[in-house]
Formats: structure tokens, C-alpha cells, sequence
């Protein structure tokens, strides 16, 4: 990480940079949700800087720690040729959940803004294709979210019922096993 | 197209025009034999020519990040392990050092060591498997067994070190789960000959081979920007001519101590993408060499009651050792609430850990950076324009493995 | 009774060349797929059962080998790829996250495939070293010799079979009542 792009980023943006730190040496600035495009465009391109790599977008769901805003959407920067790195944060309120794509800046966006989508419910705007990607269409709700219960499955497509009971029946350690031992044809 | 190229010879102009044809949409996979994982790609075809691809992944999307916030930092090795699951104890290595980045603790230099050696086994172990995939999805049956032999071999002294064929989760946050066992060292240099040995002989069976390299070259070409543009790392990025290697550029555990090279390719084509692939294996092996050469002698994990469990000895016969082991494994490790992002040189390139925690024994958000998936985001460009049956070779140096990039 | 005993001959040497000839459609998604290679590959050698050869299509198969986590998204191909394979079938359950889902209990993975599919063998292990799978097709080869399956048309068959038998059985104590 780089501690001379964070600076020069606090320089660049002044109020529209809400905080900075420096934990275990990976520096990040929080910035205003209106700002990441221009933000981002410029720290693509501007000489001494130059992030021509997104490493990873992802957000963070602080829903259990009581947070505002409870989003948040992390930008992992990287320069290729400076050899350096910066993290970016934007907080994404609940009841407004949209960001600028940044998917013209670097193309990988694309697929990391519809995983985020997917997951977390944060609309891009501007995005070409707002698709699902890791969940298939017909799913209801955004699993990663905190509220999403761990086991709540949307399933596709199941067996009748009696037939997965006969099947439960017989799995291993439930004492009987269909198609184990001599089966007695008188007995069915 | 050079089917019109040899019906120009004939010299009948009404044959130059070529066969009539009209726009085709297909379906491939999701379960496709030519694709290893399960993935979904939809082609419009003109003839037999790519005009459109849309790729559909997520096929293998097993909830990892909602486990990981479910269990605590040390119950989450095994899940690591099963995202990319060519290559486990790289996995287990970088979320290892992710988890000990936030809590501002090393491993002891041994460990380190080990983890450099057990991590280059696996990179080993995946490019091999690459190898043999590639292959034989190509038609090439014979050199896949030649490699699973040799990952056979590598697997039995993964196993010797950490009990398991393939899902090890021999890492441990504060250092290894236990010490190289006796007489380990020359196996392994043992094995590494025969690996060697194989290497040479896919090399010979393939590389020069004719239809192989029709297949590879010049097949699927892509430029440095757009590689970068699409978050490539690893081995592709390096087939496209970026000279970039995390373990040469943000040298982690001990790899500046380390003398190798680093493939570069120029072309950026599908060969180029299986020749840095070949030759990381050598550099692999010599790696390796060098660990044994130079690892010291001392502890494989730290004495810290906070992080590493008691010998198991002292939580047997001692109350304060058994409150230790029990708050661990109940509670797990006590991490103080922050963020750290850390990257290692995974089997496909840059693997990313993006942790965050709230000061509890579970983390908050436990991101893994999946290398493939950003490889993944290039395919629809790369297919077009070529024609269907350089799909398979295109899809298999990408190396998607699917519990990485749908976790 | 010369001709009953020509026939039971008849099924016995079919089901003897059935299982000596297995076609795998191996349906292969993750981890297992890895252990499954290895059974290909020249040390657990999987062809001296006589099953070493894996059909892409299921057209062509009678062994469905599910190798790896299927989760909900993929149930619905599998159910797909299920249906095409023509009778005789089995199914073989390869690894923990077939048989029951295995460590990942969320909200995208299966809990086992037999809530869409039925199966004959089950094979544990995460993944199950190649030694078991043998086991498993070794089970799966007696298995076959005994004419015995849980596939979709034998579990048909049985439930007429004993719904004849039930409604025979009434039938003759009301006559017996009567």
C-alpha cells in the first residue's frame, strides 16, 4: 500500500474524503458515494498514481455492528507500474442502495459490480447488464446480506415428498440401507 | 478461414462465396465434457465462426463467504481449502497470513519455510493438473495419465506431511499444524525427480507437437491492456507480457531469499499461456531445492495462548492448558476488530484475503480475491472471431476451477 | 420348469456383463473431481472393472457418478441429465456434499442429491480417497448381479407391485368375510 497516493488523493478530493487510516499498514480513504467515479477516473490516470488494476470490489455488510450507512463498497486499487496499492471505501445507505459503476474504468467491474448485486443487493448505475451472476434469477433476497438467514434454500427443483422420505430412510447410519443385503421380494 | 483459402485453389468464384449460412445459437454446458467445472456458455455461431459469447457462471456458488462469517478464524481452514481445490494449501497459506496480518503476529521462521515448501508442492500439484486437462480436453489422452502420476506422487507427500490427499488444512494461523515428519526432506527431493522426470516428458509429448500447436498459437491472442483491464494475474497476465508476480514484486514468507526466475511471454496467446505454466514448474522445483537448502531449525508455531492451541499434553493434565484449548476451539481466536487485504501468488495468480472483523472470534467479512473469476470476465471477448472448436483450448488455460470462482 | 431355469440364466449372464461394463457419465463439479481423475489415472486404474470409460452423453451411459457439491441452481440439470440416461440406470452418490450436502449447509447447496435424484450407493468421504469409490463400484457391481437398482421405473414397479398385493389382500378378506 502506498502511503504517498493516499495523500495526494486527500489533496485531490479535500472535504469529499470523510476519513483515512492506515490499519496494519493497508492505507484507505473513505469518500464521499458521489465521488468514486470522478475519484476513480482520476486515480487511473493521473501520472505518478496511475491504478490501472482494480485488484477486488467487494462490500461489507455491517448490519450486526448497528453501522451508518450499513454498506460499505471496498475498491482494492493496484498500479502495476508504481508497484503500489490503495484501498477505497464508499458507505451505501440501506434505503438508497446505488453506486456509480466504475465499469468503463476497468472492465473486470463488470462481473465484481453484478457479484455485489447478487449478494448484497447495491445497485451500479449506468451498469450495462444489472444481471444475477452468482445466484440464479428466480432467487428471492440477497444472501449475503446479515438479515438473510444461513439456511433459508430457494430450492429449483425437489422430488415429492414421499419419495425424499423414502430416500432419508435409508441413508447411511439410519440403520436400514435400500439395495444393501439380500432384499426379500415376498416381503414387498 | 482458411477452408475458403483452399477452395480458392479450385478457382470457381461461385464456390468463394462460401456456404450459405445463417445466424445459430449454442448451448455448452453446463455440463460439458470439455469443460472441467461446471460453466455455461452461450455462443452465437455464423457457420462455424464465433460471432457472440455470453458466459454463465455460478454453478458452483457454495455460500463460502456465509460460512466463513458462521465459524470461527481457525474452523475456517477447511473451507478454504475447497476453493480452489487444485491447489489447497496455497489457500491455506493465504488466508493464514491474512488472519495474522490483522492480529499483527508472525510465524516463526520455520514454519514460514514450510509454508513456502508445502505451497510450492501445491502450485506443483495445480499446474500439473492444468496440464493434464488441457490434454486431454484437447484429445490428447496419454500425457493426463503422465501427469496425474506425478500429482499421485506429489499428493503421497502432501499426505505424509498433512494427513489428507487433497484437502489439507495443514495451515495454521500462528505457524503449521506440525513439524515436517523424519526423513521427509529426501522423499520429497526423491519425488521431485520423478516429477522432473514427467515434466520433460509432457514437455516432449506436447509442446512440439503439430496439432498442439495449431490448436495454441496465435489462438485466442490478448493485449497487455486489456489483461490488465480485466484484473488478470498469474500466469495468463504473465502470458500476455506483464511482468508482474506477487511473489517477486511483494515478496511474502521468504521468497526474496529465494533465487528464481519469473516467465515472461510475448505473444500472449494460448501457448504462451501453457509455456509460463511449464516453466513455473521448473522454477517451482528449484524453489523447493532452495527451502531445504536454507530452512532453520526451530518451532513451527507460536507459543501464544491467544492464538495457537496448547501441546496437547499441557490441555490433558493441565487445567490452565484445557480452559486454553477450549476457549480456542469454543470461542475461537479473539481477533481486534479492523480490516487487512493480503495477496499471495496463487495456482492462477494474485489470491486475495479481504478480512474484516469486529473484534469477535467470527469474522465479519471474510472475502477470498478468486483469480479465476477475473480471468473469467475475458472469455466472452476471447471467443470471438475464432471458431468453435478453439473454444476448448481457450477455456482451458484460463484454468477455471470452479470453487474458486464461484466460492 | 426346464425354460424358468433357462431364463434365470439368461438375467444372471446379463446382469454379469451389465456390471463388468459399466458406462460412467461422471457429473463432475468440484473437489471430488480432482479424487476422480486420480481414479482414472494409472494408479487406481478404474478399468480393471471394467468402467474406465466415461460417456459424455447420457444417452450412452447407465452409471451416473456424481462427483461434488450440486447446489440448487445445478439441481435442475442434474434431474435433466438424470432422465436422459435410458434404463437400466444407477446412481452413484461420489463424496459427502452429494450424499448429504456435506459441511456446506447454506442457501445455495443441496442437501443431498437424493432430494432430486435416487441413489444406489453412497460413498462418504471429503473427498473419498480412490479406494473407497472402488469399494462403492464393487458394491454397486453385486448390487447389479442381484437385479437390484433404485432406479426411477424399478421404484414404479414396486409400488404397483404392492399396491396389487394390498388390494389382493383385500379383496380376499372381504370374500373370506363375506
Amino acid at each position: 500500500m502506498s502511503k504517498a497516493a493516499l495523500d495526494r488523493l486527500v489533496e485531490h478530493l479535500r472535504d469529499g474524503v470523510i476519513s483515512t487510516h492506515a490499519h496494519r499498514g493497508d492505507e484507505t480513504a473513505v469518500i464521499d458515494r458521489s465521488l468514486i467515479r470522478s475519484a476513480c477516473l482520476w486515480l487511473r490516470d493521473t501520472e505518478g498514481l496511475e491504478f490501472n488494476m482494480l485488484s477486488d470490489l467487494t462490500a461489507v455488510d455491517y448490519y450486526t455492528m448497528g453501522r451508518e450507512p450499513r454498506f460499505e463498497v471496498v475498491y482494492h486499487l493496484h498500479s502495476l507500474t508504481l508497484k503500489q496499492r490503495l484501498r477505497v471505501k464508499v458507505g451505501v445507505p440501506e434505503e438508497d442502495p446505488v453506486v456509480d459503476t466504475v465499469c468503463d474504468i476497468w472492465q473486470v467491474a463488470n462481473w465484481c459490480e453484478r457479484e455485489v448485486w447478487d449478494l448484497y443487493g447495491i445497485r451500479f448505475k449506468d451498469h450495462p447488464d444489472m444481471r444475477r451472476i452468482l445466484m440464479y434469477e428466480e432467487f428471492d433476497g440477497h444472501p449475503l446480506r446479515k438479515d438473510y438467514p444461513k439456511d433459508k434454500r430457494q430450492p429449483l427443483y425437489r422430488r415429492p415428498q414421499h419419495e425424499i422420505d423414502e430416500a432419508l430412510a435409508g441413508r447411511p447410519g439410519s440403520g436400514h440401507r435400500p439395495g444393501f443385503g439380500p432384499r426379500n421380494l415376498l416381503e414387498s | 478461414m482458411y477452408g475458403s483459402d483452399r477452395l480458392r485453389s479450385v478457382s470457381a468464384p461461385e464456390l468463394d462465396e462460401g456456404m450459405p449460412t445463417e445466424e445459430m445459437v449454442l448451448n455448452v454446458g453446463p455440463s460439458h465434457p470439455a469443460t472441467h467445472g461446471t460453466v455455461h456458455i452461450k455462443l452465437w455461431l455464423d457457420g462455424e465462426q464465433v460471432t457472440g459469447a455470453q458466459v454463465n457462471v455460478g454453478y458452483l456458488h457454495r455460500g463460502f463467504e456465509k460460512e466463513c462469517e458462521a465459524h470461527t478464524y481457525g474452523e475456517n481452514f477447511p473451507y478454504t481449502d475447497r476453493l480452489n481445490y487444485v491447489s489447497p494449501m496455497l489457500n491455506n497459506v493465504g488466508y493464514a497470513l491474512a488472519v495474522e496480518k490483522l492480529l499483527g503476529v508472525e510465524a516463526p521462521e520455520r514454519a514460514q519455510y514450510i509454508r513456502m515448501i508445502v505451497g510450492e508442492l501445491a502450485r506443483l500439484c495445480d499446474h500439473l493438473t492444468y496440464s493434464a486437462a488441457q490434454v486431454a480436453e484437447m484429445g490428447a489422452f496419454t500425457p493426463f495419465f503422465y501427469a496425474i502420476k506425478a500429482r499421485d506422487f506429489l499428493w503421497d507427500i502432501l499426505e505424509e506431511i498433512s494427513g489428507a490427499r487433497l484437502t489439507h488444512s495443514y495451515v495454521r494461523i500462528g505457524g503449521v499444524a506440525a513439524d515436517m515428519p523424519d526423513g521427509w526432506v529426501e522423499r520429497t527431493l526423491a519425488t521431485l525427480v520423478q516429477v522432473e522426470t514427467v515434466i520433460k516428458e509432457i514437455d516432449t509429448l506436447m509442446t512440439r507437437n503439430r496439432i498442439f500447436m495449431d490448436r495454441m498459437q496465435n489462438v485466442a491472442v490478448f493485449s497487455k491492456e486489456e489483461a490488465i483491464s480485466h484484473g488478470w494475474t498469474g500466469p495468463c497476465l504473465r502470458g500476455s507480457g506483464v511482468d508482474y508476480d506477487v511473489r517477486k514484486d511483494y515478496p511474502y514468507l521468504f521468497y526474496d531469499r529465494l533465487d528464481f526466475e519469473v516467465p515472461i511471454g510475448t505473444a500472449g496467446d494460448n501457448m504462451d499461456r501453457y509455456l509460463v505454466r511449464m516453466e513455473e514448474m521448473r522454477q517451482s522445483i528449484s524453489m523447493i531445492k532452495q527451502c531445504f537448502d536454507q530452512i532453520p531449525e526451530g518451532d513451527y508455531q507460536l507459543h501464544d495462548p491467544r492464538i495457537t492451541i496448547p501441546p496437547k499434553q499441557q490441555s490433558y493434565n493441565t487445567i490452565e492448558g484445557l480452559i486454553n484449548h477450549f476457549k480456542i476451539v469454543v470461542d475461537g481466536i479473539e481477533v481486534p476488530a479492523g480490516e487487512a487485504y493480503t495477496y499471495i501468488e496463487g495456482g492462477n495468480g494474485e489470491l486475495g484475503f479481504y478480512i474484516v472483523s469486529d473484534g469477535t472470534g467470527r469474522p465479519l467479512k471474510c472475502r477470498c480475491r478468486p483469480p479465476c473469476f477475473m480471468l473469467m470476465t475475458a472469455l466472452e471477448k476471447l471467443l470471438v472471431g475464432h471458431m468453435i472448436a478453439d473454444l476448448v483450448p481457450t477455456f482451458d488455460t484460463l484454468n477455471m476451477i470452479g470453487g474458486e470462482c464461484d466460492r | 420348469m426346464g425354460l424358468e431355469a433357462t431364463t434365470g440364466r439368461l438375467a444372471d449372464a446379463v446382469a454379469w456383463a451389465r456390471k463388468y461394463s459399466l458406462f460412467t457419465y461422471p457429473f463432475a463439479t468440484a473437489c471430488c473431481a480432482m479424487e476422480y481423475m486420480s481414479l482414472m489415472g494409472p494408479r487406481y486404474d478404474v478399468a480393471r472393472y471394467g468402467a474406465e470409460f466415461p460417456r459424455f452423453s447420457p444417452r450412452q451411459a447407465d452409471m451416473l457418478l456424481v462427483v461434488g457439491t450440486i447446489t440448487e441452481r445445478q439441481a435442475p440439470v442434474l434431474k435433466r441429465i438424470y432422465d436422459q440416461i435410458c434404463e437400466p440406470k444407477w446412481v452413484v452418490s461420489f463424496g459427502v456434499c452429494a450424499s448429504s450436502g456435506g459441511f456446506y449447509q447454506n442457501y445455495t447447496t443441496l442437501p443431498g442429491i437424493d432430494h432430486v435424484i435416487p441413489v444406489d450407493v453412497y460413498i462418504p468421504g471429503c473427498p473419498p480417497r480412490p479406494e473407497q469409490v472402488l469399494d462403492a463400484l464393487v458394491m454397486l457391481q453385486d448390487k447389479i448381479q442381484r437385479h437390484d437398482g433404485y432406479s426411477q421405473r424399478m421404484i414404479e414397479l414396486e409400488k404397483r407391485e404392492a399396491q396389487m398385493k394390498k388390494k389382493k389382500k383385500h379383496g380376499s378378506s372381504t370374500e373370506t368375510s363375506a
